[in-house]
């Protein structure tokens, strides 16, 4: 006996091949290897799934699923698949498994069971890639409505501006006479029918499910137990045009009073089809797809796309790893952008909680003093575009300088160490600090925010919560320490941990987050110093404009300010090594770590409702892309 | 622009000793109007994409709205009068979109700001975008830009300032909604197997009947008008796309129908002016 | 104790609104005016409102900023040839345009059909346009960069945002003014002001012109053999380093015509 406990505790720690070989000798009929090239980790048989899902949860201690992504391989297997990276919150790497499933009728069981965080994911290949989830309690569409023609991401589907299946089109040089797809469209808008489209029975039937499960129309006499006042439910929609749901969010809630009963979140308002366009673009085209995917942050999505393409680029001959001042550039950037995004996020935060606007004033007025860094660096406030595939697009300038141009220009001109130096020596812990004197200790914001939105531990890992969420219910799980990259391994700094899971331990680490990135940052000062004028690309030669990409599969996955942000893609097809990507999936954490808000927000007041939201730092285009 | 300057007033008719301009002021109706009107814009409180994060930041303290009397930003559409369409407009958002700008009261304009919002976008190939709000409301002031700076947002909402101060009382051209009521909604979009626009039923109809006899369907295949668009054309693009004619309102009422005719032709006549004024500029 | 976290919130505020004043005194009412203060308000040094006053005052974009692009075209006044595109419609940018928005007609020779390296005609849409920079930093022309206007709102879009050739192009003198140090980079690896193409003509001319030279030395070497020899060791030095630089110069045709004939292949 004891000596089995022993051996389930070094299978909990083990690496991933003992896990596999685990597996494989518990159920040695569902599972194989992964042998196409470039893929790694293992197939299991789709009918055997939920029990080795549930074997490597609580056999193995991979108790958090990061990623569920629909990958179709149309032409080249003729087959769907579910793909899954799940991962140990005690850090280490991923253990990749896959089912697969005939395209026609495609059917993969549930993992909702075993993995509740799973739930908005296959909701999303339900929707997408028209794959069902038997088991699912909840399986509607997600990010379009109901009533929706085709599964977008199925690769025979064609939207109306179809052009052709990848970039570059042919129609744009050399014979590029332009024309707005619109005058090529018979509407004239961005619409295309079904040929057996039937206006006569038309109605517009996408609210109906999203009310179907809110105890709409109850009768009120039927609720009568004896001892309880009689009251009917009341059924609310805030969103998606609202001034706290920090975009077009929208949120259905059942109230009792005004105690929320059960909060759905409605989400698509901002689906911009990020990832139909994904693989259509080429690899280096989605760099600036990135920036608008979580637009407060876009440097360090610029960095996740450019980790997950350089781990397929390393399979190729060729391939030199990124310099090292250009991981010092990197790292820079993505530990602005995290205080960048943590202002945002606090100043936000209060305005919920009803202190409208003047807090947010404050809080972001750094914010443009990094953004002026920004600009001055990779040309742009927000959309930064500024990683590449080995590198950076340029080096830091000398001077942060202007000129002027148009009429009434002011110049403004420094020089860009004593900017930096001074930015993180002085401006921004002044900042940091002044936020925490004020806010911290009001009493209006503790009586708001302590015990309120509670996310046990166990919860927070079981819905697969990432980032500030997760950290703040105790979990100490920061990718850039469980799964480390870049230069993340020589620098000093602690994982930021709070144990109470609610909004005000939320607040706490978003500002203990704020202290640690600026004690990273004060330790790249020097190496920056050291490195200044080494080559950003390897060789110091700018990349190819058009990179082939070998075969295979990866799976990049950085610490964002919101959470893990991970890029799932797949190089298929030409055996050279490909153009565009076959699969660009994104794990997006805005859109995961909603899964547990309905729990958070259940027999709180509605209130309470934009404050929990707010503390979940949700920005649209990632959760939507 | 924060202070009042009084001599910005005053109408030309009346010449004003030099060293009366800044106690009397002699204007006209009109300018007064205008004048109130630009200074006390209300925008709604309303953010879409990425665009409304660089909205925020120009109504924040360094870029500051309020100098232009802009600074109440309404979450309701029933107190403001500008909609700043900030963001990459969706098929799923356009419904409530419209919504709203029908709850808002006249008068009434709509700024685009963004590339997505005035033409779709980056994002424009994509199935569930819509290519530019003003495929469904009407719009003022396009900013372009992705995302346009929040001093390019400035100078978009000062090109609105200067179209309303461009406006007179008495053309039925300028202030439409003077006269004959509200004006009608915005027919509400429908969410179908695509979305649906209900002016284009006709011709959705058309499609459909073709479709059900066997001929060959599919927005691919181009209406006539569209083919000479593809043939190469060497000169300076864009002839501006047709916009799909409105349905024809029944009414019984003749004034009424008096009214509305007027005010059509006024927009016609004021569209045809825009035009030669966007060539001459 | 209610009321104390209300107070220190007021604190904060109150402090912002003394240190604007603090500022105003400090520079003596001419805060708005003039060049440094302007500075030091929108830098780190500021204490109290950093407020620009747009449009009566504006920040001056830094160098690498993007808004939307425009071709270069050689200025009026250049000797050689004025007014002429540094385009040579390579359609690079074209293919490495995200969401290509970029429209390019090759120029043609009427008389044989071949391409000739002019674009014909050249559209951009900026209603797509996500100011990304890709074209400026992969065309291996320099021939289109990145413009620092941003003040475009117009009220009409059909006319106005799909900007033509006419409507891109703008000197060459323009970039040099918007920004003096990547231009002078990019000048730098060029090796001179000018196009690629009237560098190289002129390296042509020179190497022609040293060639002529150096037979003229020749004949008169007899007259005067000292003289000549140091001549000709300048002009053997000149050769090669020309002979180097031309074969780089081949070499980087040779590249960018195999990735061209690549992308043609697919
Ligand atoms: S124009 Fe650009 S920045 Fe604005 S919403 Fe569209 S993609 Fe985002
Ligand atoms: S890459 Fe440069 S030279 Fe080639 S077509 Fe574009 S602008 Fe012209
Ligand atoms: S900036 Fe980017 S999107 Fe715009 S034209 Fe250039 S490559 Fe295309």
């Amino acid at each position: 006996m004891a000596d089995q406990t022993i051996n389930s505790e070094a299978l909990k720690t083990g690496d991933i091949s003992a896990a596999v070989d685990y597996l494989k000798a518990q159920y040695p009929d569902a599972i194989s290897d992964d042998t196409r090239e470039g893929y790694n980790g293992i197939i299991i048989a789709r009918d055997q799934l939920v029990e080795v899902a549930r074997a490597m949860r609580d056999d193995l201690g991979f108790d958090y699923l990061s990623n569920a992504a629909a990958v179709d391989y149309l032409g080249i297997e003729d087959s769907m698949e579910m793909v899954y990276h799940a991962y140990r919150t005690s850090g280490g790497a991923a253990l990749a498994f896959k089912a697969q499933t005939p395209r026609a009728q495609a059917e993969i069981p549930s993992l909702i069971e075993v993995w509740p965080g799973a739930d908005f994911q296959e909701r999303e290949a339900y929707d997408l890639h028209g794959i069902a989830f038997p088991g699912h309690p909840n399986l509607r569409r997600i990010l379009l409505w109901d009533g929706f023609d085709g599964h977008p991401l199925r690769k025979d589907w064609q939207e109306a501006y179809y052009e052709e299946d990848h970039k570059p089109f042919e129609s744009r040089w050399p014979k590029g006479f332009v024309r707005r797809a619109e005058e090529l469209n018979i509407y004239g808008k961005n619409v295309k029918y079904p040929a057996d489209l039937d206006l006569n029975s038309l109605a517009d039937t996408s609210e109906e499910s999203v009310y179907a499960n809110m105890g709409l129309g109850v009768d009120v006499q039927q609720l009568d137990n004896g001892d309880e006042l009689q009251t009917d439910k009341l059924v609310v929609n805030l969103g998606p045009h609202h001034p706290s749901t920090h975009g077009v969010f929208r949120m259905v809630v059942t109230l009792n009073g005004e105690t929320v009963e059960k909060l759905e979140p409605v989400m698509g308002y901002l689906h911009r089809n990020h990832e139909k366009i994904g693989e259509r673009n080429a690899w280096l085209h989605n760099m600036p797809f990135t920036d608008r995917l979580d637009y407060i942050s876009s440097m360090s999505n610029n960095l996740g796309y450019a980790l997950a393409v350089e781990q397929l680029l390393a399979r190729g001959a060729r391939y030199q790893p990124p310099t090292y001042r250009a991981e010092v550039v990197r790292v820079l950037m993505v530990e602005l952008t995290r205080i960048v995004n943590h202002f945002w996020a606090i100043g936000f935060l209060l305005n919920d909680l009803g202190a409208f606007f003047t807090p947010a004033l404050y809080a972001i007025n750094e914010r443009e003093l990094i953004l002026d860094f920004f600009e001055a660096v990779a040309g742009s406030r927000m959309m930064c575009n500024y990683m590449r595939f080995g590198g950076i697009y340029k080096d830091l300038p000398e001077r942060i300088h202007a000129v002027a141009n148009l009429v009434n220009d002011k110049m403004r001109d420094y020089d860009t160490m004593d900017y930096l130096v001074e930015l993180i020596n002085e401006r921004i812990p002044r900042a940091v600090d002044q936020l925490d004197q004020y806010l911290t200790d009001s009493e209006i914001i503790r009586a708001r925010t302590i015990g309120v939105g509670y996310l046990p531990k166990e919860m927070a890992i079981a819905y697969s919560a990432a980032g500030p969420l997760l950290r703040a219910s105790g979990v100490s799980y920061d990718v850039r320490r469980a799964d480390p990259y870049s230069i993340y391994p020589e620098l000093d700094f602690d994982v930021a941990v709070r144990y109470n899971g609610d909004i005000y331990d939320r607040y706490l680490i978003r500002l203990d987050e704020m202290r640690e990135s600026l004690r990273i940052l004060r330790q790249l000062l020097p190496r920056l110093e050291v490195t200044h004028g080494e080559p950003i690309m390897p060789g110091g030669k700018q990349g190819p404009y058009m990179p082939r990409v070998p075969i295979g599969e990866s799976y990049g996955h950085v610490e964002n300010p919101k959470g893990e942000l991970g890029y799932y893609v797949v190089s298929a097809g030409d055996a050279k090594g490909t153009q565009n990507p076959w699969r660009y999936h994104v794990r997006a954490p805005s859109f995961i770590n909603l899964t547990a808000l309905g729990q958070m927000c259940r027999g709180h007041k509605v209130a309470d409702i934009v404050a929990i939201l707010g503390s979940i730092d949700i920005v649209l285009g990632e959760t939507d892309r | 622009m924060s202070q009042l300057d009084l001599r910005e007033l005053h109408s030309t008719e009346f010449p004003v000793p030099a060293d009366m301009q800044s106690n009397v002021a002699i204007t006209s109706l009109s300018k007064i109007y205008n004048w109130s009107r630009r200074s006390s814009m209300w925008p709604m409180l309303f953010g879409l994409a990425c665009c409304a994060i660089e909205m925020i930041a120009t109504a924040a303290s360094r870029y500051d709205t309020a100098r232009f009397g802009m600074e109440v930003m309404r979450a309701t559409p029933r107190q403001s009068d500008l909609m700043i369409v900030s963001g990459t407009v969706t098929k799923k958002m356009i419904v409530p979109i419209v919504r709203l700008y029908n709850q808002m009261p006249e008068p009434k304009y709509v700024l685009a700001m963004g590339a997505c919002a005035s033409g779709g976008g980056p994002f424009k190939e994509g199935y569930n975008v819509v290519s530019g709000i003003d495929q469904y409301v009407p719009v003022d002031v396009y900013v372009p830009g992705c995302p346009p700076t929040p001093q390019a947002l400035l100078n978009g909402l000062i090109a609105l300032q200067k179209r309303i101060d461009g406006q007179s009382l008495g053309n039925m051209d300028d202030v439409p909604w003077y006269g004959v009521g509200p004006s009608d909604p915005v027919p509400v979009p429908i969410l179908g197997p695509d979305i649906i626009d209900p002016r284009q039923m006709e011709m959705i109809r058309a499609q459909a009947e073709r479709a059900a006899s066997g001929e060959s369907y599919g927005t691919r295949e181009l209406p006539a008008a569209a083919m000479d668009v593809i043939a190469p054309r060497t000169e300076a693009a864009a002839r501006p796309a047709q916009a799909p004619a409105a349905a024809e309102v029944a009414t019984d009422d003749p004034d009424r129908a008096e009214a509305l005719r007027k005010r059509e032709e006024a927009l016609a006549r004021k569209r045809a002016r825009q035009a030669a004024q966007n060539l001459d500029s | 104790m209610y009321g104390v976290g209300i107070l220190k919130g007021l604190g904060v505020t109150i402090k912002h609104f003394i240190d604007t004043y603090v500022d105003d005194i400090r520079y003596a009412g001419r805060k708005y005016m003039r060049q440094e203060n302007f500075e030091v308000r929108q830098g780190l040094k500021a204490q109290g409102a950093f407020t620009v006053q747009y449009p009566e005052e504006k920040i001056a974009v830094p160098e690498r900023f993007r808004f939307v692009p425009f071709l270069i075209v050689d200025d009026a006044d250049h000797p050689e040839r004025p007014g002429h595109d540094w385009c040579t419609s390579c359609g690079i940018c074209a293919k490495v345009c995200p969401p290509q928005c970029i429209w390019i007609v090759r120029g043609e020779n009427p008389q044989t059909g071949r391409p000739i390296p002019e674009p014909e005609a050249f559209f951009i849409d900026i209603d797509i346009c996500m100011n990304c920079g890709y074209c400026s930093e992969f065309c291996p022309f320099d021939a289109i960069k990145m413009d620092h206007d941003y003040e475009l709102a117009s009220y009409d879009r059909t006319g106005a945002h799909i900007h033509d050739k006419q409507k891109l192009s703008k000197p060459f003198s323009y970039w040099r003014t918007i920004a003096p140090t990547t231009a002078a980079e990019e000048a730098e690896a060029r090796g001179g002001w000018e196009h690629t193409d009237v560098i190289k003509e002129r390296k042509k001319a020179e190497a022609a012109a040293a060639k002529a030279a150096k037979a003229a030395a020749q004949a008169e070497q007899a007259e005067a053999a000292p003289e000549a020899e140091a001549q000709s060791e300048q002009d053997a030095e000149a050769a090669k380093a020309e002979r180097l630089r031309k074969r780089e110069a081949a070499l980087a045709r040779n590249r960018a015509r195999k990735e061209q004939e690549n992308q043609n292949d697919e």
